[in-house]
């Protein structure tokens, strides 16, 4: 093999190769999908990262493996730092999309309110929310994004309270953009970047991203799972405009939940009232719906 | 140079704004700001300065005020902030990664107590609480000193010899809220004193690095080291960015010590902030009655300026350490580095510490003349004496 030429080609991904990602990492794909994506609108970006297992997967000092600058910043700053990378960006005139990249700890929990403040103040930053519902990077603690049921290390016996809605958190701020994303759907997941990347000020996007290694899962059943989420409403993949206009993007098919559940060892079939979930699936999808045919987005936009 | 009757806030805003604006021609400016008394006028101030090039951005915390700050130093602009007490508390996960991202940037920190019990008045608690962090600090007497040692904060903490963080503190309404004639320079000498910021490691988007990440131990450790060099860098950069500064403002700016009758002096005291004022008036008065007394101030406090203090010490047989701070179980702050300053130098000299106006309490002429009455009649060093309070013999001896 040509070794130059894979450093080479190394050079252009978001995420190179070598990396120390698990197998079946959701977060990795999602990171492919965010390269290509930048690469079919010929965009450069710099990533703002806080703690979390995507700052690990840069890798030790000098290398990264990264493909694009990236500022590690502490676990509750990634907005705020990106506030004024991107403000120095736009004082110079310069082009580069600055993205916050962090998991659901950094996002739903110790992050949350800079997250809201940066949307708050309309901030010209993209900020993707990896959401693998756990801990990953400190081996699979509850957070706030974890769903009820969910086995972890906090939560030896199973979490209580179910999952936070981030994006209706996130669309009450009258943000220009928010969307849902699955690494199951990559033509969404593109098209849906390529949006982020036409608008300006604060844009949040939310990717339900698998983890084996919490979710007690086999890596190659990452892809189907999150699938089986957006098929059953259990992660609705849509859009919402300022907050005020509404798209869903990908319509349940009526599979059933209880696949999802079976094949992750972090649930206990028996403890999911199936039923409960249904319904509570069924609601949601409802009033996204509702909402989407009484403000329906412009369709001008990509 | 137009003369001014400001507060020492006023001060420090103008000096932030100020060194921001210079840099329109660079990079710009950017900071992050929040409020908490006693410095919020200095923010105020800095929200309402129409700058050619930078953006002002009130964010949700003082943690994410330093990180906003961070973000646009990173970028290579200039970047500042301020804060008090348990705002520095709350903001002190940042002030430490500042340092070690060995970004520019400058605090002017008004010294407040740390509450609980809530307090708005002055203690310097709040900043020595981050003393271990990879920050100069520099102490200020008056509102002048805030203004040109913020400024020259700025030169010292950009130069590639050393590329740390700043901070300038005062006293809370002692100094920050008290009217003082203070000279306002022009922004064209500013603009002479400050260059624009080069930055040599700023993040580029076209330049795969990653800052901030992870490092193995032995890499770390050659981190830490640089930091440890560029401290000991200090004191030679300081003189240079004076000299600078004389010859820009036509003012000195102040030793990083400065001593007042320390050449013959048997007793000496060792006092920063607002109390050296105090002390300097009362070493004065004893000296007119011919007592060989003297003073050190301490503008400098990291890096520690131990050098400076031996030879500032070298008629002295004791010495008192005057702290408005207290660690603890240990005592006073600059008193344990003074100790550790003479450790193995003189062995001989008798070190006292005396806490006094913690809390925001009064330290008057009189406070220090009895802490000099206390001195002279030692003939060993003791616990630190808390003045202003009766103590239990416990807590004495």
């Amino acid at each position: 093999m040509n070794t130059a030429a894979v450093i080479h080609r190394s050079e252009e991904c978001l995420l190179r190769p070598g990396n120390t990602n698990c197998g079946g990492c959701g977060m990795s794909i999602g990171l492919t999908m965010l390269g290509r994506a930048l690469e079919q609108a010929g965009d450069s970006c710099a990533l703002v990262i806080p703690a979390c297992c995507g700052i690990v997967t840069a890798g030790a000092f000098p290398t990264t493996s990264y493909g694009v600058p990236t500022i590690a910043t502490t676990f509750a700053s990634s907005p705020a730092v990106a506030s004024g990378v991107a403000t120095i960006r736009d004082l110079n005139g310069e082009s580069g999309h600055v993205i916050c990249w962090a998991g659901d700890g950094g996002t739903y929990d110790i992050g949350l309110a800079t997250l809201s403040a940066a949307a708050e103040r309309n901030e010209n930053i993209i900020y993707i929310c990896y959401d693998n519902e756990i801990y990953g990077n400190t081996g699979g603690q509850r957070s706030s994004a974890t769903p009820a049921g969910a086995h972890t290390t906090t939560t030896p016996r199973g979490k209580i309270e179910g999952k936070k809605d981030i994006m209706s958190i996130m669309a009450a701020h009258r943000i220009p953009y928010a969307a849902s994303l699955s690494v199951a759907h990559p033509d969404d997941f593109v098209r849906k970047m390529t949006t982020a990347f036409s608008i300006e000020g604060m844009r949040f996007l939310l990717l339900h991203s698998p983890c084996p290694a919490g979710w007690k899962s086999e890596p190659e059943d990452s892809v189907e799972l999150v699938r089986l989420a957006v098929a059953s409403g259990l992660f609705p993949l849509y859009e919402v405009f300022d907050g005020a206009s509404y798209r869903i993007s990908i319509e349940p098919d009526g599979t059933d939940p209880a696949e999802y559940f079976r094949r992750q060892g972090r649930f206990e079939t028996e403890e999911i009232d199936l039923q409960t979930t249904r319904r509570h699936c069924a609601e949601r999808m409802h009033r996204l719906q509702v909402l989407a045919t009484q403000y329906p987005a412009n369709r001008n936009r990509v | 140079m137009p003369v001014q009757v400001v507060t020492g806030n006023h001060a420090a805003g103008y000096a932030l704004s100020v060194a921001g604006e210079a840099n329109r021609t660079g990079r710009g400016v950017a900071c992050g700001i929040y409020p908490i008394t006693p410095q919020t006028e200095i923010v105020e101030f800095v929200a309402s300065f129409p700058f050619s090039k930078g953006r002002v951005v009130p964010a949700e915390s003082e943690h994410s005020a330093m990180a906003v700050s961070m973000g646009a130093a990173m970028c290579g602009a200039r970047a500042f902030t301020a804060s008090s007490a348990n705002g520095l508390a709350y903001m002190a996960e940042n002030i430490m990664v500042a340092g070690y991202y060995r970004l520019p940037i400058v605090m002017v920190a008004v010294n407040r107590t740390l509450g609980p019990p809530w307090n708005i008045w002055a203690d310097q608690g709040d900043t020595l609480m981050l003393r271990d962090f990879a920050w100069l600090q520099f102490y200020c007497e008056d509102n002048q000193e805030v203004l040109d040692t913020t400024l020259l904060a700025f030169r010292l903490a950009e130069d590639r010899r050393i590329l740390l963080p700043a901070l300038t503190c005062m006293d809370a309404f002692i100094v920050s809220h008290t009217q003082t004639e203070t000279e306002l320079p022009e922004q064209d000498e500013v603009d002479r004193f400050l260059p624009d910021l080069e930055l040599p490691h700023r993040m580029r988007y076209d330049e795969a690095r990653t800052l901030g990440g992870l490092a193995w131990p032995h890499e770390g450790l050659s981190m830490r080291l640089e930091i440890e060099e560029a401290m000991r860098r200090v004191p030679e950069v300081y003189q240079e960015c004076r000299e600078h500064f004389k010859e820009v403002f036509g003012r000195d700016p102040g030793d990083m010590i400065q001593t007042f009758a320390t050449d013959d002096a048997e007793q000496v005291l060792i006092a920063s902030g607002s109390i050296a004022t105090t002390a300097r008036e009362v070493v004065r008065q004893r000296r007119a009655s011919g007592e060989k007394i003297g003073l050190i101030k301490l503008k400098l406090f990291r890096p520690f300026p131990e050098a400076a203090i031996r030879d500032a010490c070298q008629s002295a047989t004791r010495v008192a350490v005057l702290d408005r701070n207290y660690a603890a179980g240990a005592g006073g702050i600059f008193w344990q580095d003074t100790r550790a300053t003479f450790q193995g130098h003189r062995d001989d000299l008798l070190i006292q510490n005396y806490l006094t106006g913690l809390c925001g309490g009064d330290v008057t002429p009189t406070v220090i003349h009895e802490i000099l009455a206390d001195l002279s009649s030692r003939s060993a060093a003791a616990n630190p004496v808390w003045m202003g309070i009766e103590t239990s013999k416990e807590s004495l001896q």
